[in-house]
Order: C-alpha cells, then sequence, then structure tokens
C-alpha cells in the first residue's frame, strides 16, 4: 500500500513535469485556455454564488442564535461572519464543493478520453497530451481566486441578508462587526490558499483522469477517487498553510 | 516502405512478440491478422512507437525509429496517420475541426488553406453534409471516413489502421476498406491495418502477414492465401463453413484455369 502510494505520488510529479514539454501551438493553445476557463471558472460561479450567499446567511443566523448573552454585542454577528467567511468557508470548503464539481467534470472528460482512445490519438500525431490536455487547465484555475473572491463578497452579503432581515442585527451593527479587527493579512492569507488550492484542483483530478485504465466503469470509480484524494490534499494543505502562516 | 527486423516485446515476463521480420511495402494495403491474443494490437502499437521493442529494429524508409532522437520521432509522427478501432474522433469538435486538426498543429497554413485542404478530403472521403456535425451525431460509418480523412489530411507517408472496419455493417466495411485501398494506391502510401476480417483479407490483402502467439507464422497475398495448406492460416482463415466453401469454391476455378 505504501509502495503504490509513493508510486502514484511520483507518477504525479512525472506528469507535472511533462506537462511542460512540447508546449503546443500558442494559437491553439490560446483557444484551449479560453475554453478551460469557460468550462472551469464561468461554469462554476452560479454554484458558487449560490452556496455562499446562504451559507453565509445561515452562518450569520446561527451565530445569532447561539449569541444569548445580553453583554455580547451584536457586532460580533457581522465578525464572525467575516472570519468565517474569509478565513474558512470561501476558500477551504468552497475549494472542496469545487474537488466534486470541477475535479469530477475533469478526471471524466480526460477519463473519457483516455477509454475512446483520443490520448493515444493525441500521441500518434506526436502531439503531447499532458500539455495538450492539463496545462490549459491549469492556466485557467489562476483565475480560481476570482472566483473565490467573488464567494466571499457574497457570503458577506448572505450574512447580511440572514442577519438584519431575520431581525437578529441591524444593518449598521453587522457593518460594525465586519470592520471590527480587520486583519488585511487574512485576506492574503485565504488568497495564498486559494491560489494552492486551484493548482491541487487541476492537477490531481487531471492525474487520475489520465492514468486510469479500463473502460465506462472505471471512469466512475476514477472521478469518485480524484474527489476523495483532492479533499484530502486540500485539507492536508489547509492544515500546514494555517500552522505557518497564522501561527505565531 | 517499412522494414521490421527481428523485433521482441514482452510484457511483465511474457513474451508476445517473438523476433517478428517483415517489410510492409509502399502503395500497398498491407495486413497484418491473426486470432485474439496473437499479438498484433502489440505489433501494431509497437509500429507507432506507442510500445518500444525489447529489441530489433523498424525502419521507416531508412530511418530506425529506435535510434531517432525526440524531434526526429516527432517529424516522423507527423508523418503517420493513424485509423483507431473506435475513431477516436475528438468529441469536442466538431467533423471538419477534428479533420483540420493535424494541420492546426502541425503546419502553419493559413485559416483558408486549411479550410481549402480540410474540404478537398471530405470531398475525397465522400462525407456529405456532416460538417459543422459532433462526431455523437453522426453514422459509425461516417465517423470512420472522418477518421480516414483526419489521417490522410496532412498527406502522411504512413497510414495505420486497427480494425478500420469493426463494428459496421458489411456492406459499409466494404466500402471502407475500399477507399483505404484506394487512398493507398493514389496517394502512395505504405498502409498497415491490423484486422481480423476475412472480407477484408480476401479483398484488400495485398500483403499479408499472419501472427500466431507472437511469431510470424505465414505471409502472402489474398490470392495466395486462398491457394495455401499452412494449417495454422486456414484454421484461422477459414473457420466457418462458408469460408470454406467460398475456398473450395475459388480453388476449383483455380485448377479449372490451369
Amino acid at each position: 500500500m505504501i509502495k503504490s502510494g509513493l508510486t502514484h505520488i511520483g507518477q504525479y510529479f512525472i506528469m507535472l513535469k511533462e506537462m511542460f514539454s512540447k508546449m503546443t501551438k500558442w494559437k491553439v493553445m490560446k483557444v484551449l485556455i479560453f475554453k478551460e476557463i469557460d468550462d472551469l471558472i464561468i461554469g462554476s460561479l452560479g454554484i458558487v454564488s449560490f452556496l455562499s450567499f446562504f451559507v453565509g446567511g445561515v452562518v450569520a443566523i446561527q451565530t445569532a442564535l447561539n449569541l444569548t448573552n445580553p453583554l455580547i454585542p451584536k457586532y460580533l454577528i457581522g465578525f464572525a461572519t467575516r472570519q468565517s467567511v474569509i478565513l474558512e468557508f470561501a476558500p477551504t470548503f468552497i475549494s472542496i464543493i469545487m474537488a466534486g464539481k470541477m475535479g469530477s467534470f475533469i478526471t471524466s472528460s480526460i477519463g473519457t478520453m483516455r477509454v475512446t482512445e483520443q490520448i493515444d490519438a493525441l500521441e500518434v500525431m506526436g502531439v503531447s497530451s499532458l500539455n495538450y490536455l492539463v496545462f490549459p487547465k491549469l492556466v485557467a484555475v489562476m483565475l480560481y481566486p476570482f472566483v473565490i473572491g467573488i464567494s466571499m463578497f457574497l457570503g458577506i452579503v448572505g450574512g447580511w441578508f440572514g442577519g438584519v432581515m431575520g431581525n437578529f442585527v441591524s444593518s449598521e451593527q453587522f457593518i460594525i462587526g465586519l470592520q471590527d479587527s480587520f486583519t488585511p493579512f487574512h485576506v492574503t492569507y485565504a488568497f495564498i490558499k486559494t491560489f494552492l488550492f486551484g493548482f491541487l484542483l487541476a492537477t490531481i483530478p487531471s492525474y487520475f483522469g489520465y492514468y486510469m485504465k479500463g473502460g465506462a466503469l472505471e471512469v466512475g470509480k476514477a472521478s469518485t477517487t480524484s474527489f476523495v484524494w483532492t479533499s484530502v490534499a486540500i485539507i492536508l494543505t489547509n492544515y500546514i498553510l494555517t500552522s505557518l502562516l497564522l501561527s505565531n | 516502405m517499412i522494414e521490421v527486423k527481428n523485433i521482441q516485446k514482452s510484457f511483465d515476463g511474457t513474451q508476445v512478440l517473438k523476433g517478428i521480420s517483415t517489410t510492409f511495402e509502399t502503395g500497398k494495403t498491407n495486413l497484418i491478422i491473426g486470432q485474439s491474443g496473437s499479438g498484433k494490437t502489440v505489433m501494431l502499437k509497437t509500429l507507432l512507437g506507442i510500445h518500444t521493442p525489447d529489441s530489433g529494429t523498424i525502419s521507416f524508409d531508412g530511418r530506425i525509429s529506435t535510434n531517432l532522437t525526440s524531434t526526429e520521432r516527432r517529424e516522423l509522427r507527423t508523418e503517420i496517420g493513424m485509423v483507431f478501432q473506435g475513431s477516436a474522433l475528438f468529441d469536442s469538435m466538431t467533423v471538419e475541426e477534428n479533420i483540420a486538426f493535424p494541420l492546426k498543429m502541425f503546419t502553419n497554413k493559413s485559416d483558408a488553406e486549411i479550410t481549402d485542404r480540410v474540404n478537398e478530403v471530405i470531398d475525397r472521403v465522400n462525407l456529405i453534409n456532416a460538417n459543422k456535425k459532433k462526431p455523437s451525431e453522426i453514422s459509425g460509418g461516417m465517423q470512420k471516413r472522418v477518421a480516414i480523412a483526419r489521417a490522410i489530411v496532412n498527406n502522411p507517408k504512413y497510414l495505420f489502421c486497427d480494425e478500420p472496419n469493426s463494428g459496421l455493417d458489411p456492406k459499409t466495411a466494404i466500402v471502407i476498406d475500399n477507399l483505404i485501398q484506394e487512398i493507398t494506391h493514389e496517394y502512395g502510401i505504405t498502409t498497415v491495418i491490423n484486422t481480423h476480417d476475412m472480407n477484408s483479407v480476401l479483398e484488400i490483402g495485398e500483403h499479408i502477414v499472419f501472427l500466431k502467439n507472437g511469431v510470424l507464422a505465414w505471409s502472402g497475398n489474398h490470392k495466395e492465401i486462398i491457394q495455401t495448406d499452412n494449417e495454422d492460416v486456414v484454421d484461422f482463415v477459414y473457420s466457418s463453413e462458408l469460408f470454406r466453401m467460398v475456398r473450395q469454391a475459388m480453388r476449383q476455378i483455380g485448377n479449372e484455369k490451369k
């Protein structure tokens, strides 16, 4: 099992190296990158917006319901919403959800190409299939922090909506809470995490799709495995980065 | 011309190709036939460079594939056209985008020149009203035509076909066989076809290589295969009653002519 795990890790790093070999013509690559931006980034905005708004609202309501002590100021609802959304919900949990949505799309699309010999066709023609298939995805996910930026904004708007519309906190108090003890580095930390999570979201599912063997059933299995390992990698990276960047 | 000299290939200790030597001539349809597990797919993939032979050489008009630098190998690959068993068309592209793909990747032709060449090839393989359709929207026979068009669009010197008429009805299969043979003669291509379709063997087999358990057990052409008494070939090619009757009738005609 350890040997198999190490083999996968080694093969993953070889894939990363080979992804940069035999670059595809820029004229073709440009089109591929725009297609991936459309599929992976623009195509994720709807679900990310929906989730962020409503989870932000739920965070605000839950915080309000748990603030039973009258001595605790109401503006803490805004403060807690901001901290939860910016530090963890938007970068980490949206990335876990994206490991399911974006990751399974990547694994199944590359896996299907493997099963139907489309990858062999690329190789026989002399095209570097890894560069052609994975590199544009990697470039596209460089815009992933943009998705998370929108998630942060909508999460906070959702929190305001849930808190104010539910009469748990006034709009002014919520905004005071948002501004209270604001540490700009927390946003930087969130975007550093997001950048790395984007890298994992593009490459781990690509790995499981590219190296899969078998037929349609195995494509499904590869998608599930890819989701599990992308999530594990995101959670571990989150732990390491939090320890490195936020611990004094 | 492709010259194969004593190639051997093993997987996990099992020897699949056991020292095969043969020549695939230019302008001819060369067929590799044999039972499942005889090594014909491995042979084709080794010729294509997907597998590297353990020993032996494959020479493409004097260029030994294993001695080439990566740049030379890339150049050689642009001279190869391949028709896969399942066509292997790119799902996300239309028919004309599939055919234009090798030109966009490997030539500096303008968009207008690419369009002209694509239309020329589309006419050659008789693809009607399919340019803007996706592969999933056309029939299996049309998909094969698209695969052939994509394989020949960049004027390859070598054309490889892996079971090009599998999954097709007998009439369409013959049409596809004839199309490959016509293109081979017309463009002077070295064509290698991996098949177990007996119609193809008797129809277009200008040079036939019969593999059994990784060994070249017989070679000849479609006329010689009717006359041969090689037991392995007879067992394989004439395994059905219909083909045995056809063989008997054809041999009788041959004898009467003599």
